[in-house]
């Protein structure tokens, strides 16, 4: 007699307590359900990125809400703000000192263009100085869009060949 | 209002070099340059405008002689008073101006600032440093031959600016600059919004502009 297979999820009793998956799989499921973001709040988004991080929002919901003030102990440089020209090379230094792997937000107009500062003191745009992943739009950008941009952030790191990349890096 | 409308007289009688000020607020006085600090020293001690509101500059223009001018503004906490005090640089070039840093602390950061925007040097100040641009920085933005959009600098760390070969650019102009209106009460319309320069990149300057 065959009896209806009800068991959908993983029991130990059958695997052996084993489960085979790809390395990437899993190395991407840690990295992207765990980012740790570098708050770099420079202007008005900054109070956005804070309030994100607030329970209306709560960027906890995606293993986000670790935000660390130490470029070591963070993943994600998230650029909240205006970056003038006085200020890049210190963002470009907190960058340097991010521990690989590492990804950057642009958040809102003027991370990701200068926005409305069109003038000899801002940096036109974080991109001419770390490489960027996500570039959020708004002046400021709500909050949901920055959930949004951690979202996508997320699909992508899990596209990464996170295990090729190690094995290249050692 | 009434207090300090006769202290530009009062002053011009104890200073008679000194020359009344148009001005559309508050009394302004014009004052020579080398009674600046006195000026200033008898409406702190004589008049009691104790509290130094501002100290700023402006640039009248690359062809203007005299081309700089130095203003402070006072406050008087007791009779709730301004007055606006203006002193002409000798110098079109190289501006000097005396620091008022000895009367008010406070004038400190208002001179560097002057010093870092227009170039304008105050002897004797105690720390003459930028304050807005980084150290080093080669002009003063806030003259008028220094464009909105900004001279070609390397970055202030020469070492990310090597890694990055990012360099302080000129910002590009189309669609901005972006520009408050102020005064206008509608805050709709009173938000920065572009000014569409676009002229200054490719095309040319609509004559009616
Ligand atoms: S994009 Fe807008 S809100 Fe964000 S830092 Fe720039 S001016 Fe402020």
């Amino acid at each position: 007699m065959v009896s209806a297979n009800n068991e959908l999820a993983y029991n130990t009793k059958i695997e052996g307590e084993v489960i085979v998956t790809k390395a990437d799989a899993v190395i991407n499921w840690l990295r992207s359900s765990s980012i740790w973001p570098m708050p770099m709040g420079l202007a008005c988004c900054g109070i956005e990125l804070m309030a994100s991080g607030n329970s209306q929002f709560d960027i906890a919901r995606f293993g986000a809400e670790v935000m660390r003030f130490s470029p070591r102990q963070s993943d994600c440089m998230i650029v909240a703000g205006t970056v003038t020209y006085k200020m890049a090379p210190h963002v470009r230094r907190i960058y340097d000192q991010m521990a690989e792997p590492k990804w950057v937000i642009a958040m809102g107009a003027c991370a990701s263009s200068g926005g409305m500062y069109r003038s000899y003191a801002t940096l036109q745009g974080v991109d001419k100085i770390i490489p960027v992943d996500v570039y959020v739009s708004g002046c400021p950008p709500r909050p949901e869009a920055l959930l949004d941009a951690l979202i996508k952030m997320q699909a992508k790191i899990r596209r990464e060949p996170a295990a090729r990349n190690l094995m290249a890096s050692a | 209002m009434t207090a300090s409308a006769d202290v530009t007289a009062t002053l011009q009688g104890k200073f008679p070099q000194t020359t009344p000020r148009a001005s559309g607020d508050h009394p302004a006085i014009n004052v020579p340059l080398s009674e600046a600090v006195a000026v200033l020293t008898s409406l702190r001690d004589e008049h009691a405008f104790d509290f130094l509101v501002d100290v700023t500059g402006a640039d009248w223009g690359v062809d203007a002689s005299p081309r700089f001018t130095v203003f402070w503004h006072l406050f008087s906490t007791t009779s709730h008073a301004y007055v606006r005090v203006a002193a002409d640089c000798t110098n079109d070039t190289d501006p000097v101006a005396p620091t008022a840093c000895d009367l008010w602390p406070a004038a400190n950061w208002h001179e560097r600032e002057t010093y870092d925007l227009l170039g304008i040097k105050f002897s004797q100040h105690p720390d003459l440093r930028r304050i807005l641009m980084w150290d080093g920085y080669p002009y003063h933005p806030l003259r008028k031959d220094f464009p909105l959009a900004g001279i070609d600098t390397p970055l202030p760390d020469l070492e990310v600016g090597e890694i990055t070969k990012a360099t302080a650019k000129p910002a590009p102009m189309v669609g901005g600059p972006f520009v408050a209106s102020p005064g206008e009460i509608n805050l709709t319309e009173a938000e920065p919004r572009a000014k569409d320069e676009s002229w200054t990149e490719r095309r040319e300057k609509p004559a009616s502009e």
